[in-house]
C-alpha cells in the first residue's frame, strides 16, 4: 500500500483537488485555466510514474480483490459519482487503473470519451481509452460544445452480467461491488456480450472475464479506487451510501443525477452529473 | 487492431464469440432439423418419409455427439467447462445447456436403441467373439424379439419421438434464446430470435437430409424415391418461407419503428454484412432456393425425376449456405456493432489454423459424417428389411427380416 500513500501525497500537492469526494460545486477552482491545465498535466504524469512504480506490487486480476483485515461488508454500500463538467480528459485515471490493476494492452477497465457536438453533428472518440489524453480534433461541422465523459463499470444492482453467468463466477458483494471469481470463470464471454456498457472483456492473459472492481483491494482498506485517487479535478468521486454525511450520497440525494442507459433498468450505481443527451 | 468506423466503446472492438460460436448453432440446427424429419415419419406417420426416417435419426444422433465440441473449443478455460453441468447458475440461459443437452442426448440415444434393438440382438446372435460381446453389451441384457416385445419397442419409439420433438425444439429454441435475450445488443435482442433459429434449424435439417438421402441412395445403387424427394422439397419450401418471412420481419420491424438502433443496424447490414446478409442469406441462399423449390413443389407433375432431384439438391446446398450465413450474421454481426450504437468495427476474418479457426470448423462439420459412417457399420441404417414388403408407417422393425429368419 506504499504506492497508494504516495498517491495521497501527490494529490495533496495539487491544492487538495482530489483530497476526497466533495459535493459538486460546478467549478474547478479559482486558478486560471492555462495554469491549471499545465499543473494538472504535470501532476498526471507524476502520478503515473509513482503508480506505475507500484504496479509490480499489485497482483493481477481478481486475486487482488481481497478485502482488508477486519473489514465488514455489511457496513458499506458503495456508489460512484462522475461530474462530467469537471473532466479535462487528462487520462490520469486510465493510466492509474492500468498500473494499479495490471490491465492488459488494448483492454480497458475504465476509459474517457470525448464528445464534440454541434447543431449539425457530433463526433465521439476515445483514442486508446484516453490513456494519453486527446489530440486536437477537426470536425466537418461547427462544434458548439465539447466535453469529456469518464466511463467505468456501473456495478449495477440488476446487472445482466451476473444474470447470464452460467457458473456463478460473476457476483455482487454485499457492499455493492460486482466482481468476477477468476478461479470459477470458464471464459465463455456471455457476460461480455450482456454488459450494455462495454465494461467487461476476456483477458488475453487469464482467459477469464475481467472488469473494474472499484479497486476492491483498496476500498476495503479505507482507500479510494486508483482512478478517483489520481483524478486531479474531482470529476471522479467515490462514496459510501451507508454514511449519512458522505458527499457522494449527498450529491445523489440532492442533485439531479443521471445514469447511463436507464431504459435498460440495470440500476447502475455509477451516477453522472450534467450528462448530455449524446452520451449513451 | 481492427479498424473502427464511428465510435466504439474501447472494449467493444474484440470479437470474443468467434467461428466456433457460429458452428455451435449450425450443428445443433442439424440435430433439431433431422429430428423433425424423423418425427414426420415416426410420430406423424408420414409414410413418404420412411426412406429417410432412420437416416435422419442417425444423423441427428451423430450431430448431437459433436454439438458440444465447438463450445468446449471456444471456452477460455475448457477444463472448467463441466462447471456448467455440475454447478449451473440457473438465472443464466447458458446454464440450461447441461440439462437440455444431457436430457436430449439420453432421449435420442434411447430412441436409437429402441429402433435398432432387434438388429442389435440379431447381430449378437449372428456373430462370434469380440463382435458378439460388443453387440451383447449393446443389447443391455434383453434378447426378447417376440412380437409383444417388438410392439413395446414400437410404442417406446413413438414415446421417445414424442418427448424428443419438443426436446429438439427446446434445444434449438434455447440457442436462439441465448442471443435473443441479450438486451444489451439490439441486433440480437428480439423475441423472434428463438423462432427464427428454430425455423432455420428445420430448413438446415431437411436440406441436409435431402442431400444425404440422394447421395446415400446413389452409393447404395438403389432408386431414389420420387415421393420422398417431392415431399421433402415441399416441407423444405414451407420452412424456408417461414424462415425468410421471420428474418425479413425482424429487419422490417426495426426499420419501420425507426428506433434508436436502426441507424447503426442499417449500416451494419449494408456495409459490413453486405455480402453475408444481402448476397448470401437473402438472395443466393434465400430467393433462389425459394424459386427453385416453388418450381419443384408447384410443377411437380411436369418434372422429370432427374430434374426434380437436381433442383432439390441445388436448393438444399444453397440453403445450407443460407443457414450458415444466418448464424454468421447473427453471431459475428452482433459483435461488429458497438453497444455505443455509434460505431462498427472492421469485418472479422477467422484464422485458418487457430483453435477456433477454419480448419477446426471444417473438421467439426465433417466429424458427424464420419460418425454416421461408423454408425452405419455398427447399426446398418438400411438393413435388408428395406427390401422386404412395404410396412405400415411407424411399424418399422415389426416384420421379421430375412436375416432374422436365417438365424
Amino acid at each position: 500500500m506504499d504506492h497508494a500513500r504516495k498517491i495521497d501525497g501527490a494529490d495533496g500537492g495539487a491544492g487538495g483537488a482530489a483530497d476526497g469526494p466533495r459535493a459538486p460545486d460546478g467549478c474547478a477552482g479559482g486558478v486560471g485555466r492555462r495554469d491549471f491545465l499545465a499543473g494538472v498535466l504535470k501532476l498526471a504524469g507524476g502520478a503515473f510514474v509513482i503508480v506505475a512504480g507500484g504496479a509490480g506490487l499489485a497482483s493481477t486480476g481478481e486475486a487482488a480483490a481481497k478485502p482488508g483485515e477486519g473489514y465488514d461488508w455489511n457496513e458499506h454500500r458503495y456508489a460512484y459519482l462522475v461530474d462530467t463538467e469537471k473532466c479535462i480528459g487528462c487520462g490520469s485515471c486510465v493510466r492509474a487503473c492500468r498500473a494499479e490493476n495490471d490491465v492488459p494492452d488494448d483492454f480497458y477497465r475504465t476509459w474517457v470519451e470525448r464528445y464534440v457536438v454541434g447543431l449539425d453533428g457530433s463526433k465521439v472518440d476515445s483514442p486508446r481509452g484516453g490513456i494519453d489524453g486527446f489530440p486536437p480534433e477537426q470536425t466537418a461541422f461547427t462544434p458548439t460544445k465539447a466535453f469529456f465523459v469518464p466511463k467505468i463499470c456501473n456495478h449495477c444492482t440488476e446487472t445482466p452480467c451476473i444474470q447470464v453467468c452460467p457458473v456463478g463466477a460473476s457476483y455482487r458483494t454485499r457492499d455493492g461491488v460486482v466482481l468476477v471469481d477468476g478461479e470459477r470463470c470458464i471464459g465463455c464471454g456471455y457476460c461480455v456480450q450482456a454488459c450494455p456498457y462495454g465494461s467487461r472483456f476476456l483477458s488475453p492473459r487469464t482467459h477469464t472475464a475481467e472488469k473494474c472492481t472499484w479497486c476492491y483491494h483498496r476500498i476495503t482498506k479505507g482507500l479510494k479506487p486508483a482512478c478517483v485517487e489520481v483524478c486531479p479535478t474531482g470529476t471522479r468521486q467515490f462514496g459510501d451510501l451507508r454514511r449519512a454525511d458522505d458527499p457522494v450520497r449527498l450529491a445523489i440525494e440532492r442533485e439531479r443525477v443521471q445514469i447511463l442507459q436507464p431504459h435498460l433498468l440495470t440500476e447502475p450505481n455509477c451516477y453522472y452529473l450534467h450528462l448530455d443527451k449524446e452520451v449513451r | 487492431m481492427p479498424e473502427i468506423t464511428g465510435f466504439a466503446f474501447p472494449n467493444d472492438v474484440h470479437v470474443h464469440w468467434s467461428l466456433m460460436i457460429v458452428m455451435y448453432p449450425y450443428i445443433t440446427g442439424f440435430v433439431a432439423g433431422s429430428f423433425i424429419v424423423t418425427s414426420l415419419y415416426h410420430l406423424f406417420g408420414r409414410e413418404e418419409f420412411k426412406p429417410v426416417a432412420r437416416l435422419a435419426m442417425a444423423t441427428s444422433f451423430c450431430f448431437m455427439l459433436v454439438a458440444s465440441l465447438p463450445l468446449q473449443l471456444h471456452l477460455g478455460h475448457p477444463e472448467r467447462g463441466w462447471y456448467v453441468m455440475v454447478t449451473p447458475h440457473f438465472t443464466s440461459a447458458m446454464a440450461g445447456f447441461g440439462l437440455l443437452y444431457g436430457g436430449y442426448l439420453v432421449v435420442v440415444a434411447l430412441e436409437v436403441w429402441f429402433v435398432w434393438r432387434r438388429q442389435i440382438i440379431e447381430s449378437a446372435r449372428r456373430s462370434r467373439g469380440v463382435k458378439r460381446a460388443f453387440y451383447m453389451a449393446l443389447a443391455l441384457g434383453t434378447y426378447d424379439t417376440s412380437p409383444e416385445a417388438l410392439e413395446i419397442d414400437h410404442r417406446m419409439v413413438r414415446l421417445f419421438a414424442g418427448i424428443g420433438l419438443p426436446g429438439a425444439c427446446m434445444l434449438h429454441g434455447y440457442v436462439g434464446f441465448i442471443f435473443g435475450a441479450i438486451k444489451a445488443n439490439p441486433w440480437w435482442s428480439t423475441p423472434l430470435m428463438p423462432v427464427i433459429f428454430l425455423a432455420s434449424a428445420a430448413v438446415s435439417g431437411i436440406a441436409l437430409l435431402t442431400i444425404l438421402y440422394q447421395v446415400v441412395s446413389k452409393l447404395r445403387h438403389v432408386a431414389i424415391e420420387a415421393r420422398c424427394v417431392a415431399s421433402m422439397a415441399r416441407w423444405l419450401w414451407f420452412f424456408l418461407i417461414i424462415t425468410i418471412t421471420l428474418e425479413l420481419l425482424e429487419i422490417i420491424m426495426l426499420s419501420y419503428e425507426n428506433s434508436e438502433p436502426w441507424h447503426i443496424i442499417s449500416q451494419l447490414l449494408t456495409t459490413r454484412l453486405e455480402f453475408s446478409f444481402i448476397t448470401m442469406q437473402m438472395i443466393i441462399g434465400g430467393l433462389i432456393p425459394l424459386i427453385l423449390l416453388a418450381i419443384v413443389v408447384m410443377m411437380d407433375r411436369y418434372l422429370h425425376e432427374r430434374v426434380r432431384n437436381t433442383l432439390s439438391v441445388i436448393s438444399a446446398v444453397l440453403l445450407l449456405l443460407q443457414v450458415f450465413s444466418m448464424r454468421w450474421n447473427v453471431v459475428i454481426g452482433g459483435q461488429l456493432l458497438s453497444k455505443s450504437l455509434r460505431g462498427l468495427r472492421s469485418p472479422y476474418t477467422p484464422e485458418l489454423f487457430d483453435r477456433e479457426g477454419v480448419l477446426v470448423a471444417l473438421a467439426l462439420f465433417a466429424a458427424p459424417f464420419v460418425l454416421l459412417w461408423i454408425f452405419d457399420r455398427v447399426l446398418p441404417i438400411y438393413p435388408e428389411a428395406e427390401d422386404a414388403p412395404q410396412q405400415a408407417p411407424g411399424h418399422e422393425g415389426e416384420a421379421p427380416t430375412r436375416g432374422a429368419m436365417t438365424v
